[in-house]
């Protein structure tokens, strides 16, 4: 079982009491009226889907009901970090290094 | 009260009687109000809880907490916490009858627990409370001694949580 870091509650718990919520840092357009249907559709379906370290978020739905991002190695399944929701991606170049 | 219990020497399980409960969700930085209302001081950091005669609290979210009272001072504390509200906007709800407590207790009571909750139980500290899963319900546990602890479950949950847990009592007597 993966355990995950929730940096609301600072503890370290089983993944069972989290909720994946897919990829983070995907902001909703200001005025979406002026998009055109492909830049919606963009931003409704398509993913990066990276190979590798990805920012993604995570809901502690059976604990403290927050929502936050993680930074995780799609190819190890290894957390690197998980921060605050709003706060920007971190700087993870050393963590990666120590993979 | 007679209350069903399920038991061998090493742990025991009963369902307790009611009580009142709340689930108060309020800014960090208004507790005092919230305190003085309740009459116990709040626990800032998730997984805490303070105790006092028959109230409890337990903070549960980074604005969340679960509070505990006797069943007949519960209009008492609504009244308490309306006239708060006039100057400190937060939002307090009476779930007592949306939970049953189930009562654990006895030198196996954490090994009964992780029959079916993932965490690591020795890390819960005592008079602590943490919301979790038991078995994919949602429960909340406490912890009142190094071998006591209570579960609330929400009530469509309870035959299935507490059926669980008379299945795995009977386990650990017969030694599985």
């Amino acid at each position: 079982m993966l355990l995950i870091h929730c940096p609301y509650c600072d503890d370290t718990l089983p993944e069972l009491e989290f909720a994946y919520a897919g990829e983070a840092h995907i902001a909703r357009p200001e005025d979406p009226s002026k998009l055109s249907d492909e830049e919606w559709r963009d931003f409704l379906f398509i993913r990066t889907n990276v190979k590798g370290v990805h920012a993604e978020r995570w809901r502690h739905i059976n604990g403290c009901g927050r929502f936050f991002n993680a930074l995780r190695d799609t190819v190890s399944d290894r957390f690197l970090t998980t921060y605050k929701a709003g706060e920007a991606r971190p700087d993870t170049t050393d963590l990666e290094a120590a993979v | 009260m007679n209350a069903p219990a399920t038991s061998f020497d090493a742990v025991t399980v009963t369902i307790l009687p009611p009580v009142a409960r709340f689930n108060l969700r309020i800014a960090p930085s208004d507790l005092a109000a919230a305190s003085q209302a309740f009459g116990l001081s709040l626990p800032t950091k998730i997984g805490q809880g303070e105790q006092n005669a028959d109230r409890g609290a337990y903070c549960i979210g980074p604005d969340e907490w679960l509070l505990h009272a006797a069943e007949a001072d519960q209009q008492a504390i609504v009244a308490a916490f309306d006239e708060v509200r006039a100057n400190t906007p937060h939002s307090l709800v009476v779930i007592s009858d949306r939970e049953l407590t189930i009562g654990i207790t006895g030198p196996a009571a954490a090994e009964l627990l992780s029959v079916a909750c993932p965490l690591d139980l020795s890390r819960i500290p005592v008079g602590g409370a943490k919301r979790t899963v038991f078995d994919y319900a949602q429960v909340t546990l406490i912890r009142d001694g190094e071998d006591a602890f209570r579960l609330e479950v929400w009530r469509s949950y309870f035959p299935h949580v507490h059926g669980l847990l008379e299945v795995a009592t009977r386990e650990l007597a017969l030694g599985l």
